[in-house]
């Protein structure tokens, strides 16, 4: 289907199908129920998902393929969120010129940047692209920002005010980012029993917009294009010694993923109509990073996997208080209650960060490849309990290299 | 001319931080061929090892003095630290008074079973792995560390005044002929700036005349033939590890009294430090110093008035402007050796 | 389409995608049944406590979290009541607000403008918070203030002190307690003038982002109406951690005052390299060199421990104050914490006692009706003397408290003693003052 083979196809549709009833399978507990702490379905979150999926996908096509480790991918998402806030200022609050310039700014920025940062390989790549961004988000958070010339808004974050021209405003048209007059926030609750769904109109856009991404991206995987990069990144030096010149073939996945930075990026604002320089700092380069490897470098549906992740840690276990701890544990006995709440106190709250700490070191630990292997493991085990003599190969989608 | 000196002070003074952790990276690169994303966070540990033992000598038992009220109207808590109690208030207020270097004695075992237990316990594992791992592991490592500090000392810094006699500062400009005032440095940075050149030296003649540094630096050129010749070069890799963790750790103590320690300074200076590291060249040692004090020195030059209204925001950027520029033009850094950490 | 539903979040009960019901232009809902975002239903209603608990400042929210959960019990009539017992309006009785019980959560701002805004939409689309209070730095205030304006709930901003806040960024849901960059230069003038004299010059390092600039702007502005001269102003940039190529050069500038609009860790830095120079013991121009830190908090002042002694700033209140609210709410902080409050966490505590009384004399918990009880709203006893909530730019006007790192301090929370209590009508400015000019208030927005 699509030109894909059997098994991309079926990947294609089991994300399809889970992206599209995201808003039930993260919902799983009832609200008002104590576990309704973790459920992560509400619109804000499912977006961050889903974006962040998109910026991990890109990531990992310069990253998992070509073995290029850039360290400075946020700068272009910040430069995508900036351009997506200047269509708002400028145009209208419709989204779509907003992201379509910010994939175009952002491949623009990135081809600049990747054509002077590929000039190096290893570890001399990574800071030319790191000392890029740095110096992106330096500039961003404060000489951009001057009164003179203010590109950025500095630390506040770049927003729409109301004296913008936005030429193309429409009288009727909503007052927030839309979709040809549908609210990127407006959400159908749905409540079923004691549980409550939400499905976001934001939220919908993102995930068809990443399906389309995801779908390229395994095209780009699979293509003869993709075995390039393959080549590139197990030995590059053959590579040039049979007579291809690499340099266009990683150029070309650097801008590749930098345009998918630039579209989470404009994506992100378009959810939320604020730019801020703090989305291109390094620990934010550095978190792309991490997902792609916590998911599963090299392989298709990792990244997306760490994305959630580590997003979903930061979301929800930063939200986790003493109060919460205390109403869960309510039914132990008083001393017993407290014991509790003291020992698991540490991580949760202003500890989530010792959480993230110490599961990224188990992840890579015991899961060399990630995610996705801790995936595999699991299928493998299931299979061999169904049937004992399957000594076929497990069920890689993708070598992890 | 004394304000250019004045920066140059400044400049050698920051680059002596920045050589000292490049120089600690650069010796677990060479001889592991480990990315260390931990390393600030050893830095930070140093830094803490002072608090630790000021916090110790600090230790107080408590007398209630009617005559004075706390906060609450209650009879204040008046606090005598055992140290006093135990030597006289005198000998005590002086010992506490010298807590700082003191923390040098106290941080080096410490640092050292800190490194062996890392590499031990968790570097060692991953020789084999892909940089990014090695990347994924350590930073895992760097965040819990910070984290469990922060458990135990808060988020707020945490003052490690030097000792009276050493703090304050002294015109050096008077000293050549300058003008008073013209360049008053204090004490304690020229005391750091001295200690980091020491430490520097201490790590290079180590390397140079010991056979044991003789034995590391030809496993750093070619680990597989010193094998072969039936030296046991893993461990004493891994008594390098320990020593590169114990120069993050000193660093990090001499550092407290020039700003304050917070549980989040290594992760201030991990990006630092592996731009340093990378302008001098992977896996060159004398590289990282020079980069470390080349780039301490253009940062203090970058942060003049002269320089910020000449190009605005210069400050901001000149480390990263340097390393693009270092980079573009010299393909290893200034002394980088080939094929280290390029694929 | 016929609305009859009543669950918490106001919302359809049809199993049915309704095709209409999203292109309704609403926000965060998509039924109009609900008057207002987030109308609680039940028995309970819930606020947003969004605070930094990660990053440089976490020890500030920590400390503001106490102070909110604090204010909760005393609204819930758990405790000795604190501030109930002298505010001045009597509206709320301790039985929660408006017979509701309160409840609350907590999230985590990171001091990051999107994790901000992440963390606070998670309180208003998942847990139903009808008011978020919190922060401690301007530009997450500006950026989570938009987000209430947009969602419609109201915003009580935490410790934010640049002017934008309630300047060109102000919004009509948003409120703020604390004061501001302007107010500080206000006070801070006269006593500099009356300590220092009127014939000096300033040197300015400033942290180069928007608060320093208005900080800067409003110091140079208040000390050069004084008759002192700005030698030179420089900006540091945030991500410094060693500020000695800046200070430096400032005993050969011909100044004899130093200024540091700098906050936080990179105050702690600055003042810290500023006493290794040895600046407060040399003689410029003939006068003893001064160094000036505009603005103050007392974690600040514990993290600069010994440096701070004798340097002047301006805060928005102290638990030293002799007043009776100042009191009932030290005293409550401190038998239940064991520490005296900071001057962010009293403005957070105010502020949720603020926003419950308003919410009981409108009689609902609509944003508009809240707006509208807190817009002009006089008070007292909470802390900060006579306060008025100006209507024009929702900015509060109180005394603004000068103070001076404390020569003998007598143990680690008295580190900072008042100079002066500079009155109300010392630091009040026009709506339209050119600092603060540029912004519109717009419309009170109810979200539904």
């Amino acid at each position: 289907m699509l030109g894909l083979n059997k098994k991309d196809t079926s990947l294609l549709i089991v994300v399809a199908l889970l992206t599209l009833f995201a808003p039930f399978i993260l919902n799983p507990f009832p609200e008002g129920s104590a576990m309704a702490q973790f459920n992560a379905g509400y619109p804000d979150l499912m977006q961050r998902f889903v974006i962040f999926g998109i910026f991990a996908i890109g990531f990992n096509i310069l990253f998992g393929l070509t073995g290029y480790l850039s360290f400075g991918h946020a700068a272009f998402l910040g430069v995508g969120s900036y351009s997506a806030v200047w269509m708002f200022k400028l145009l209208s609050y419709n989204v779509i010129p907003a992201i379509a310039l910010s994939v175009v700014v952002a491949g623009l920025f990135s081809l600049l940047i990747g054509f002077v940062s590929l000039r190096r390989s290893g570890i001399y790549f990574s800071i030319l692209t790191l000392a890029f961004a740095q110096m992106s988000f330096a500039l961003a958070y404060s000489v951009l920002s001057n009164p003179k010339f203010n590109l950025t808004n500095g630390e506040t974050g770049l927003q729409v005010y109301a004296d913008d021209p936005q030429i193309l405003q429409g009288a009727n048209s909503p007052d927030l980012p839309h979709l040809f007059g549908l609210p990127m926030r407006a959400t159908y609750t749905m409540d079923v029993g004691a549980w409550s769904f939400d499905f976001n109109a934001g939220y919908y856009l993102c995930a068809v917009i990443m399906m389309v991404v995801f779908y390229l991206a395994i095209r780009i995987f699979r293509s003869p294009f993709g075995m390039m990069l393959r080549a590139v990144k197990s030995n590059q030096q053959r590579m040039n010694y049979t007579g291809l010149n690499s340099k266009p073939y990683t150029l070309a996945a650097f801008v590749i993923s930098g345009m998918y930075a630039g579209l989470a990026g404009g994506l992100m604002a378009a959810m939320d109509p604020l730019a801020g320089a703090e989305r291109m700092q390094w620990t934010a380069s550095g978190e792309v990073v991490l997902m792609t490897i916590l998911g599963g470098t090299g392989t298709l549906i990792g990244p997306v996997l760490g994305a959630g992740f580590i997003k979903y840690f930061e979301n929800i276990f930063s939200k986790i208080n003493d109060n919460v701890l205390h109403s869960w544990f309510a039914f132990l006995p008083d001393g017993m209650e407290d014991a509790v709440v003291f020992l698991i106190h540490p991580f949760i709250g202003k500890g989530w960060h010792l959480t993230l700490g110490i599961l990224f070191m188990l992840v890579v630990i015991y899961l060399p490849g990630g995610l996705v292997e801790g995936g595999q493991r699991l299928l493998k085990r299931l299979k061999r309990k169904k049937t004992d003599a399957d000594d076929a190969p497990s069920g890689k989608t993708e070598p992890a290299e | 001319m004394d304000a250019i000196l004045l920066q140059i002070l400044n400049g050698l003074d920051k680059g002596s931080a920045y050589a000292l952790i490049a120089l600690g990276l650069t010796l677990i690169f060479g001889t592991l061929g480990v990315v260390n994303f931990a390393h600030g966070a050893l830095f930070m540990i140093g830094a803490f090892c002072a608090v630790t033992l000021q916090k110790l000598l600090n230790l107080s038992f408590e007398t209630l003095d009617e005559t004075q009220k706390d906060f609450l109207g209650n009879p204040l808590k008046v606090e005598t630290p055992y140290v006093e109690y135990w030597f006289g208030p005198e000998v005590g207020a002086t010992i506490i008074d010298w807590s700082v270097p003191l923390a040098i004695l106290f941080a080096i075992p410490v640092m050292l079973v800190v490194g062996y237990v890392m590499e031990r316990g968790l570097i060692k594992h991953f020789y084999k792995r892909p940089h990014a791992d090695q990347i994924l592991v350590t930073f895992g490592l760097a965040i819990v560390l910070q984290e469990i500090v922060k458990y135990f000392f808060g988020a707020n810094p945490i003052q490690t005044p030097p000792p009276d006699a050493l703090s304050g500062s002294v015109d050096l400009g008077t000293m050549v002929g300058f003008d008073p005032n013209a360049i008053i440095y204090p004490i304690w940075r020229l005391v750091y700036f001295g200690f980091a050149v020491g430490i520097i030296g201490a790590v290079f003649s180590f390397l140079q005349f010991t056979t044991f540094g003789m034995v590391v630096r030809a496993g750093m050129a070619d680990r597989e033939t010193v094998g072969l010749l039936g030296i046991n070069i893993d461990r004493r890799f891994t008594i390098m590890f320990g020593i590169a963790a114990a120069v993050a750790g000193l660093a990090g103590v001499m550092y407290g009294p020039l700003n304050p320690p917070n549980y989040h300074m290594g992760m201030d200076f991990l990006v630092l430090s592996f731009v340093v590291v990378v302008v001098g060249g992977m896996g060159s040692l004398p590289g990282a110093v020079l980069a470390g004090f080349l780039l301490g020195i253009l940062e203090s030059f970058a942060s003049t008035t002269w320089a910020t209204t000449t190009i605005p925001g210069i400050n901001q950027i000149i480390i990263y402007l340097v390393a693009i520029i270092v980079l573009l033009t010299r393909p290893r850094g200034l002394m980088g050796r080939k094929g280290v950490m390029e694929e | 389409m016929t609305n009859k539903n009543v669950t918490r979040r106001g919302v359809l009960k049809s199993g049915a995608v309704a095709g209409s019901g999203l292109a309704l232009p609403t926000i965060f809902t998509a039924s109009s049944a609900a008057a207002f975002t987030n109308e609680p239903t039940g028995s309970s209603v819930t606020l947003g406590f969004n605070v930094p608990q990660t990053g440089p400042y976490a020890e500030e929210g920590n400390d503001e979290l106490l102070a909110q959960q604090l204010a909760v019990e005393h609204l819930n009539g758990e405790g000795d009541g604190g501030c109930l017992n002298t505010f001045s309006s009597k509206a709320l009785k301790g039985n929660g607000i408006l017979g509701k019980k309160v409840e609350f959560v907590t999230g985590d701002t990171q001091t990051k403008s999107d994790a901000a805004r992440a963390s606070a939409k998670s309180m208003i689309e998942k847990d139903g918070a009808v008011m978020i209070n919190g922060g401690s730095s301007s530009g997450v205030a500006v950026a989570v203030q938009g987000l209430c304006q947009e969602a419609g709930v109201i915003f009580m901003a935490g410790l934010t002190h640049a002017n934008d806040t309630t300047g060109k960024d102000k919004k009509a849901n948003g409120f703020r307690h604390f004061f501001n960059a302007y107010m500080s230069g206000a006070a801070l003038a006269p006593v500099l003038a009356a300590e220092m004299g009127k014939e000096r010059r300033a040197y300015h390092l400033t942290a180069d982002y928007n608060w320093g600039w208005t900080q800067e702007e409003s110091i140079v502005a208040s000390t050069e109406a004084l008759g002192w001269e700005t030698v030179n102003t420089v900006k540091t940039p945030l991500a410094s951690t060693d500020f000695s190529s800046y200070i430096a050069p400032v005993l050969n500038s011909g100044a004899d005052v130093l200024v540091l609009n700098h906050y936080g860790g990179n105050m702690v830095n600055s003042l810290t390299n500023a006493i290794q120079f040895g600046l407060l013991d040399k003689v410029a121009n003939g006068k003893d060199f001064k160094i000036v830190v505009p603005l103050y908090s007392e974690l600040m002042a514990a993290g600069a421990g010994e440096n701070i002694k004798g340097v002047l700033g301006s805060m928005n209140w102290n638990w030293q104050l002799q007043d009776e609210g100042t009191k009932a709410f030290v005293k409550s902080f401190g038998e239940k914490y064991g520490k005296p409050p900071s001057n962010s966490a009293q403005t957070c505590y105010a502020q949720v006692l603020l926003y419950a009384d308003a919410v009981e004399r409108a009689g609902t918990f609509n944003p508009c009706g809240v707006v509208e009880a807190l817009e002009d709203f006089e008070f007292d006893g909470l802390g900060n003397g006579p306060t008025w909530y100006r209507g024009a730019d929702h900015q509060c006007f109180k005394d603004v408290l000068v103070v001076r790192g404390n020569e003998n301090p007598t143990n680690a929370y008295d580190t900072l003693e008042i100079v002066e209590i500079t009155p109300r009508a010392q630091v009040e400015y026009d709506p339209e003052h050119p600092m603060f000019a540029g912004g519109e208030l717009g419309k009170c927005n109810p979200g539904a």
